[in-house]
């Protein structure tokens, strides 16, 4: 990978530049957030002219190496302030590989009010005007680009969500089989909205490809990492059989899995929403249980959930927004959730944030718990038409609890707790207090070792050792997000001694390098540190650190869990 | 003494979702593992009322054991 094409939306001009050598070492996350670091102003404001943002492929994305085909998008994140970086599936990261193509920056912002589309291809990046799809949901845009473009076109899109800047917004990548992988979290849908960006599509023919350095040392590590992939219980059997929503019942029975808007650690109608349910009722109406979202995947965590006709309903239905909507808004029916699902996909909203705003929302009194048709009508009527409750409800959460005056808001730097209540899985609340980019699960997962048993075991209920973890997971997952891979590849790589040497011997033989263990653990601490200067200098502090009042005086059930650790005990995160 | 076992993912194939059972006094996870045919290498989580225990751990009267296959997601 060769060069940076740069787009310039305030005098609507492109280049193609070379890597300066600073970046040639980096990829994905790492790239995306030194980017954003060296040229973003970080009191800019997000939707502003100041902000960019910068789409980057992984170290291995392109290469033959499994499960390595993400995208890392990054930007200021309006929702939060900080920096954001979010990686997606989909096919554009394999095709911006194969062109060459390190990093694609957009930068400034159009004057009038005309919409714009990108076209990257072997000979650059292009700006066209957009008009005919403007207010399209992504499913419209992605069938209407593949008539106007062909099928193999690679897409990056925002649906009305992105268009409105809500800040809850994403964007939708193009996946294997024309529907939606998101770079979801943080709302860079809206910054790409901000720049009056509708989509950016990808033609791949005549491009380079990815060169290997050393063809047959990657031959030998692609074999052995793609084996522990295979051979490790969570990777290889558990994730394509049940996808992550498998979590439901191991959170509910271990009192960990909030409900009713962080009321409860427990969730009475969990078998209906759970796993095992979900497997068996995709299994008897005739969708697919395993599903990968690019190219390469063997782990297949997704799935095809169909309607009791046998139609498409959703894909990448995962164990976060199935609680969320489910446990934390008391929605007991699979088939609603699905469909929200599909909504939430075609609005291009995040479906952490949402589901988290329903909570609130519902303790707000806008609509009662458990109101799974009500919550549709407000996806469909108010956030995807844009109306004045629907722009305060497609700002998340945090949003909607000012509005509403609610105090049990359940957010870090203004982002959305997921799944996993902090009062009874401590690791993770050490990671939502801590992580660059607001609450966040997936910058350091200590599910693994508090509730999984993979990588060992750190009591969920207790204190001890809950930093160290989380601030082991959050260098290492740094370093993983830099790579262009999954991040599931953690779990065998936490257990299966073979995996985690593999995977940097397989970076080592793409580019003839000579990396050790010790220096990809320094490039998540360079990453970690380098995203952590950009907050502070936007204004954050270590008192920014910290989780919702009330989590520290109201008992959570079944273990009645508060939110115990001192400021200084957290703040010992950043001391590496 | 009264235990109720619940069983999740692959290891409800063939078997339940919950059970009561009846066990003497003094049984532990491992002996009520046995007696459902699966192993120990199969086993990735156990929970006695909610909080993970070893394979030895001894039960008491009313407990609830809740055994998983090495499971995941995120």
């Amino acid at each position: 990978m060769n060069k940076i094409l740069r787009v310039n939306m305030t005098d609507l001009t492109t280049r193609t530049e070379p890597v300066p050598a600073a970046w040639a070492g980096l990829g994905g996350r790492a790239l995306t957030s030194t980017i954003v670091a060296a040229e973003v102003p970080a009191t800019c404001h997000a939707l502003g002219e100041n902000n960019k943002l910068v789409f980057a492929p992984g170290l291995l994305t392109g290469t033959p190496a499994a499960n390595s085909g993400r995208l890392s998008a990054g930007a200021k994140s309006p929702l939060t302030g900080t920096i954001k970086e979010s990686n997606a599936g989909g096919t554009a990261a394999q095709m911006l590989a194969r062109l060459g193509i390190k990093a694609l920056i957009i930068e400034g912002l159009p004057t009038g009010d005309t919409w714009y589309s990108l076209h990257v291809s072997n000979e650059g990046v292009t700006i066209q005007e957009e008009t005919e799809l403007l207010g399209k949901g992504n499913f419209a845009v992605i069938e209407a680009l593949e008539a106007r473009l062909g099928k193999k076109t690679g897409i990056l899109t925002i649906g009305p969500a992105g268009e409105l800047k809500m800040t809850a917004a994403n964007i939708s990548v193009k996946d294997p089989d024309s529907k939606i992988r998101s770079h979801g979290r943080g709302g860079l849908g809206a910054v790409m909205g901000s720049k009056k960006i509708k989509f950016i599509t990808i033609n791949d023919q005549g491009a380079p490809g990815v060169k290997i350095a050393e063809p047959e040392k990657f031959k030998v590590a692609a074999r052995t990492f793609a084996k522990a992939l295979l051979d490790h219980p969570v990777s290889g059997e558990g994730l394509p059989t049940y996808g992550t929503n498998v979590l439901v019942n191991i959170l509910n029975e271990a009192g960990g899995l909030p409900t009713r808007n962080f009321t409860s650690g427990q969730f009475h109608a969990h078998d209906t929403i759970s796993g095992e349910t979900m497997y068996e009722t995709i299994v008897s109406r005739g969708g697919k249980h395993k599903h990968g979202c690019h190219a390469g995947c063997i782990i297949q965590c997704s799935q095809v959930y169909t309607c009791t006709e046998g139609k498409y309903l959703t894909s990448g239905f995962e164990y976060e927004t199935i609680w969320g909507l489910g446990a934390d808004c008391c929605i007991e029916n699979l088939d609603d959730i699905a469909q929200a699902d599909n909504i939430m996909d075609d609005i291009g909203i995040d479906s952490i944030e949402t589901a988290v705003m329903f909570g609130v929302a519902m303790e707000a009194g806008i609509l009662p718990f458990g109101d799974g048709k009500g919550m549709i009508r407000l996806l469909e009527e108010e956030i995807g038409k844009g109306t004045p409750l629907g722009r305060i409800l497609g700002g998340g959460a945090a949003s909607v609890g000012k509005a509403y005056g609610v105090t049990r808001v359940p957010v870090v730097k203004n982002q959305a707790i997921p799944a996993y209540d902090p009062r009874s899985v401590k690791g993770i609340g050490i990671t939502y207090a801590t992580s660059t980019m607001g609450a966040d699960h997936t910058s350091g997962y200590t599910i693994a070792t508090n509730i999984l048993n993979v990588g060992g075991f750190v009591d969920p209920l207790k204190k001890e050792g809950q930093v160290e973890l989380s601030r082991n997971l959050q260098i290492a997952t740094a370093a993983v997000d830099s790579t262009g891979m999954c991040i599931f590849v953690a779990f065998p790589a936490l257990d299966i001694p073979e995996c985690l040497p593999a995977l940097i011997d397989m970076i080592n033989a793409r580019f003839g390098i000579s990396l050790t263990g010790d220096d990809v653990t320094n490039l998540g601490k360079q990453v970690l540190k380098t995203e952590r200067q950009f907050n502070m200098d936007a204004g954050f502090g270590k008192e920014h650190d910290r989780l919702p009042e009330f989590f520290k005086h109201e008992p959570v059930a079944p273990h009645n869990a508060v939110w115990d650790f001192s400021d200084e005990e957290i703040d010992e995160f950043w001391n590496f | 003494m009264n235990i109720t076992v619940k069983l999740f993912a692959t290891f409800r194939n063939g078997r339940f979702k919950m059970d009561h059972q009846d066990w003497p006094e003094g049984v532990d996870c491992r002996r009520i593992v046995a007696s459902l045919g699966l192993t120990e290498e199969e086993i990735g989580i156990v929970l006695i009322n909610g909080r993970h225990v070893p394979l030895d751990q001894v039960l008491g009267h009313g407990d609830t054991l809740s055994l998983f296959p090495l499971v995941g997601g995120g």
